[in-house]
């Protein structure tokens, strides 16, 4: 078994992947816990799709360097992040329509730019879901910088972050920026992705958001347990989905994605258990509603 | 209702205050939702504002909170424009809030000191100190663990008025608070708003005349206060009429009303 666990440390890429899924896993947790109470899910997905014409327009100019597509995806990320952002608040047609024209629009725009060129189809497929296995050291460090970015500006920001997401009404009241607030989560959300890209890949991005995040919801009573427990839940996923994909030579995107939805399947069928279970909790006092 | 005298920081008036509005006009949806509305509070003041469903009292609380900005006329609080100030706390009707939030009472209570701490800063032992006294004062200190979800209604008002506490807000906006509760809650709520310590000013919008009486001070409300005095004076025949026309009148929509007298003891 331990030989089983060691044997594929001793490729220098298969550390690589596990620092990367490590990193992903944790900032996907942080931000989709966020995105998950706000009901920001789909705007994940959306957001993730929105990079691929920006990925298109990358390669196209640029060809198929990585460290160049990281930065047009990341680019892409940040204009998709605030536009969404912007329509969503200023949009009368309701969030999710709103949300749902871009995503398609933009998703649209980025396949018309990839039929016009032959090569490219195969690159995209990278970026639709990832590769774990092939993450470079510079690919980590990029990784690690906006990953810190990201877990930086939550710690430095996590009770206005909190209290927006719980409470808009009261955040107004206290004078809180808001809507600012707002956009930074989206810009957060895009970030991840952008983290999240090379590893998972676009299209399943969002399962390492949402997954990990649902699963604690579960089993946890106060944010930041959720958070980390999360993040638990999404580091366990990557490792195993990782090692799955080296013996199993499965899509490691797929992989993880596959054992986070099997936990988060496996805490919903146990704490259901639980929650059927008799307990002498008494009924709280006073008042109806 | 530009600001002129400068300045975008949030203010915080320590003692005394003032809550004036003038000839405030605001809409809600397209409609005038209030007309011409001038009032004036005190530290210390407690108004009941009574009036029909639809009669802008939620409108005129979001709009003293800043949170709805009026199209004309002033809202000022000792003497510069409300919706600078972080010493109003509005607590909500039927606040429509994820009760599964993963947060226990505790941690509701603890966002009270948000605008305090300020941005980037974290809670200190005085901020700490300052949550548990506000649970302290409102009697939830044994509920501080739970999560906000097993919470009773007549609980989760309390919570609120204690997340203000810790806001140290200097001016409570509360709208309809007694609305689904039982006689219990219910005078367990008001035991809690006397509570809550006489340098503040509180408003309560209610449908419920003995909350009215209880106060001691009523505005009569439908888009433009009707009439503003004690209660013997303010709800008579006239008024009433003048504020609820053919609509049914004050307690008919309230499905628990207290008795006539609102019992004062403390808080269990």
């Amino acid at each position: 078994m331990i030989d089983l666990l060691l044997a594929p440390l001793a490729y220098p890429f298969v550390g690589r992947a596990l620092l990367a899924v490590t990193m992903v896993a944790t900032v996907c947790a942080l931000v989709g816990t966020f995105a998950v109470l706000r009901g920001m899910s789909y705007i994940g997905t959306a957001l993730a799709h929105s990079l691929v014409p920006g990925i298109a327009v990358g390669y196209l100019l640029g060809g198929a360097d990585r460290n160049r597509l990281f930065w047009w995806a990341a680019a892409t990320a940040l204009l998709a992040s605030l536009g969404m952002a912007t329509l969503v608040h200023r949009s009368r047609v309701g969030e999710d329509a709103a949300v749902g024209v871009v995503y398609a629009g933009m998703f649209a725009l980025g396949i018309a730019i990839i039929s016009t060129t032959r090569n490219f189809a195969v690159d995209l497929l990278h970026f639709l879901f990832g590769n774990l296995l092939s993450v470079t050291s510079a690919d980590l460090v990029r990784v690690g910088a906006v990953s810190l970015i990201v877990v930086v500006v939550v710690l430095l920001l996590y009770k206005e972050l909190v209290l927006v997401t719980f409470d808009r009404v009261f955040a107004d009241s206290l004078r809180l920026r808001s809507t600012a607030l707002t956009y930074l989560q989206y810009l957060l959300i895009a970030l991840a992705i952008v983290v999240a890209l090379q590893t998972i890949g676009i299209a399943l991005v969002v399962t390492l958001m949402v997954a990990p995040a649902a699963a604690a919801l579960q089993i946890t009573r106060r944010f930041h347990h959720t958070v980390l427990v999360a993040a638990g839940v999404g580091v366990v996923s990557g490792v195993v989905g990782l090692y799955l994909s080296y013996y199993f030579s499965v899509a490691s995107g797929a992989a993880v994605a596959l054992v986070c939805v099997a936990i988060f399947l496996a805490v919903a069928a146990i704490s259901r258990l639980l929650a059927r279970a008799p307990r002498g909790e008494p009924a709280a006092e006073g008042g109806v509603e | 209702m530009k600001d002129r005298s400068g300045g975008r920081e949030p203010v915080h008036v320590a003692g005394a205050i003032t809550l004036e509005l003038n000839g405030v006009r605001a809409y809600y949806a397209g409609r005038c939702a209030l007309d011409g509305v001038s009032f004036r509070l005190e530290s210390g003041e407690r108004t009941a504002v009574v009036g029909p469903n639809g009669a802008g009292k939620s409108t005129l609380f979001k709009v003293i909170a800043g949170i709805h900005r009026p199209a004309s006329g002033s809202v000022k609080v000792s003497g510069s424009r409300s919706d600078r100030h972080v010493c109003i706390a509005y607590i909500e009707q039927n606040a429509s809030l994820n009760w599964r939030f993963p947060a226990t009472v505790e941690d509701v209570v603890t966002m009270g000191r948000t605008a305090r701490v300020g941005y980037g800063r974290f809670l200190r032992r005085r901020d700490r100190a300052i949550v548990a006294e506000a649970m302290e004062r409102v009697a939830i200190t044994d509920l501080r663990q739970r999560q906000i979800g097993e919470l009773s209604g007549g609980q989760r008002r309390r919570m609120f008025i204690s997340r203000a506490l810790a806001q140290e807000a200097e001016i409570m906006l509360l709208d309809e608070p007694y609305a689904g509760l039982d006689a219990e809650a219910g005078a367990q709520l008001t035991a809690t708003l006397d509570a809550v310590g006489e340098d503040i000013a509180v408003m309560v919008s209610t449908h419920n005349l003995a909350v009215a009486h209880h106060l001691g001070q009523v505005m009569l409300l439908n888009r433009r206060v009707i009439a503003v005095g004690p209660p013997g004076q303010v709800l008579v025949a006239e008024h009433l009429a003048a504020a609820y026309g053919d609509t049914p009148g004050p307690n008919a929509a309230d499905e628990a009303v207290p008795e006539r007298e609102v019992p004062i003891a403390a808080p269990t």
